[in-house]
């Protein structure tokens, strides 16, 4: 891989673009960086009809790059993120600390919930937007202690779940993409259970098998995840993020190299 | 007799003598965004004890959690965004020193608010459903629809109850002393939503102006649109004037988040019982005033 023109950061970029390609004219609410690159990277190239936000209370007319603001087409502060979750019409990409088989996300707590090993975040918006509109995950660092046979906490409702509690929980749960730094990911396994869709050039198979903790569903044959196109990367190194602040959240294996010494 | 309404003018001394223990108190803003810290951190150093906080919780959580003040917790998340993990929060829970905790989701928090506000019981919600934020919380009922949808089934869902206050807090940019208050940043937050849904609501604010003077233009700032008029007097029970009142969270464009404080106040509530005790006496020990002076001395 060392003769890609690419960034690792820039391809789980593309990866997160994709998943909001078909989403059409709809409110994308990436948490974290690596999903907002993603989602402008969607709306400079796939899907121009998205609805994004500068992360805090405003719609934005433009693309500007991270933390920037620029034509304001709308405004969106907490009590209409819940509006919008209620009516549908959004995608979130949520982090997680812990994914299970069935698709379940964890962001509350490690452990018991009455006393847990380690506090998190809380809930947050985790239960009613799996409930109520499209969601998917990204997983900076994929490693098993992520990716669990059962999540501790069920904060984000996975399908099988939402079909047992009845169509007031499932008629609108869609778990829609899992984009990790080591492979993309759904839930169309046998039972609604996670599926491996592509694997990044610089990973394999097998280390994603020994970097899960349970068994995926595997195709006989699994595509690699598409390289990013000369003009996404161009977009992403000088609209999107100039400053490189991707490559915090999925360094180049010489600056991980460069980091342990 | 005067044709002005009443003067809620008071004290933050005046206010905490007003609650009793065991009260519900409900706390605007959200996570470390426009929190009415002057009060927080007056009942922080309070002797009041066996309190509920219903909170999209930061370091408001964190404080009177530290201070052993709260017994049950209502909150859908506690966080201060650049420090994702409240360390006093975490270290309350890692412990279970909070004896009673409801985890719900932010929007289902936002459903009880406005049932409590709206004076119903409940309202339905499908957040919740299949998660367990109804494992944790048996008591979350859930509610057959009357009325059948398209394919004939009544669907199931959540019976969100009232989060009815005792006592709301909230902050805001600019008031007059009858209540009436603008917020000047980016995002109301639900400071309404929690004044409606509380029995008593008392507010502190950067600035009493008069009563024009919410809308009005200044020399210095323009006329301020009327749709930032969010909190109406009938919904206030006293007004104080603390200039920055909440401090270390945001109150744009009064002042942003202080990141040097904030990131000082994580490192003592995650360190030694002796690093707390340091923060406690320079920071906290004191009134309102003496934190302020505190502050202005810390960022020299």
């Amino acid at each position: 891989m060392s003769t890609a023109s690419y960034k690792r950061a820039d391809l789980c970029a593309a990866a997160i673009a994709d998943a909001f390609a078909a989403d059409g004219e709809i409110f994308a609410s990436p948490m974290g960086l690596l999903p907002t690159v993603g989602v402008r990277l969607a709306k400079l190239t796939s899907n121009p009809d998205l609805v994004i936000s500068d992360g805090e209370s405003l719609w934005l007319g433009g693309t500007p790059p991270i933390g920037r603001t620029d034509v304001v087409e709308g405004w969106i502060p907490f009590r209409k993120v819940f509006e919008i979750v209620n009516y549908g019409k959004r995608h979130v990409m949520m982090g997680a600390t812990q994914v299970d088989r069935e698709g379940n996300q964890n962001i509350s707590a490690i452990g018991d919930f009455a006393q847990p090993k380690r506090q998190l975040l809380g809930s947050r918006g985790a239960p009613g937007n799996t409930v109520n509109n499209r969601t998917s995950y990204w997983v900076p660092k994929h490693s098993s202690r992520v990716f669990v046979e059962a999540v501790d906490i069920v904060s984000g409702v996975g399908p099988r779940r939402a079909k047992k509690a009845g169509p007031g929980a499932s008629t609108y749960n869609d778990i829609h993409r899992i984009v990790s730094n080591l492979g993309v990911f759904d839930l169309g396994g046998p039972g609604d259970t996670m599926r491996l869709v592509s694997v990044h050039p610089w990973s394999s198979v097998d280390e994603i098998v020994a970097a899960t903790g349970f068994d995926l569903a595997i195709d006989s044959s699994v595509p690699t995840t598409r390289e990013p196109s000369m003009e996404e990367t161009t977009l992403i190194d000088n609209v999107i993020d100039p400053k490189g602040l991707r490559l915090r959240e999925v360094p180049e294996p010489a600056d991980v190299a460069e980091a342990a010494r | 007799m005067s044709a002005r309404p009443r003067d809620k003018s008071t004290s933050i001394e005046a206010i905490i003598d007003s609650l009793s223990d065991g009260m519900t108190i409900g706390i605007g803003g959200w996570g470390p965004r426009r929190k009415p810290m002057a009060l927080v951190r007056a009942l922080y150093r309070s002797d009041l004890k066996d309190l509920t906080i219903v909170s999209w919780g930061g370091a408001d959580v964190g404080l009177l959690a530290r201070a052993g003040k709260i017994r049950k917790l209502v909150y859908a998340f506690v966080s201060l965004d650049s420090v994702p993990l409240e360390p006093n929060f975490q270290r309350a829970r890692q412990t279970k020193s909070i004896p009673e905790v409801v985890e719900l989701d932010e929007g289902m928090f936002q459903t009880g608010l406005r049932a409590a506000a709206e004076r119903v019981p409940f309202l339905p919600t499908r957040a919740g459903l299949g998660s367990d934020v109804l494992v944790n919380n048996p008591w979350l009922a859930t509610v057959t629809s009357p009325y059948a949808d398209a394919n004939g089934h009544h669907e199931d869902l959540v019976a969100m109850p009232a989060l009815k206050l005792d006592v709301a807090f909230i902050h805001m940019n600019r008031a007059d002393v009858h209540g009436n208050a603008t917020y000047l940043g980016p995002d109301p937050y639900f400071d309404d939503l929690f004044a409606m849904a509380a029995d008593r609501t008392y507010l502190t604010t950067e600035q009493i102006v008069d009563t024009a003077g919410l809308t009005a233009a200044t020399a210095d700032s323009p006329a301020v649109p009327v749709q930032r008029l969010l909190i109406s007097r009938m919904m206030v029970d006293g007004v104080v004037e603390t200039p920055g009142g909440a401090h270390f969270t945001t109150c744009t464009p009064d002042y942003e988040r202080d990141e040097k404080f904030q990131k000082a106040y994580a490192a003592a509530a995650s360190g030694t019982d002796e690093e707390w005790a340091a923060f406690h006496d320079r920071f906290l020990a004191g009134d309102e005033a003496a934190y302020q002076a505190a502050v202005k001395e810390f960022s020299l």
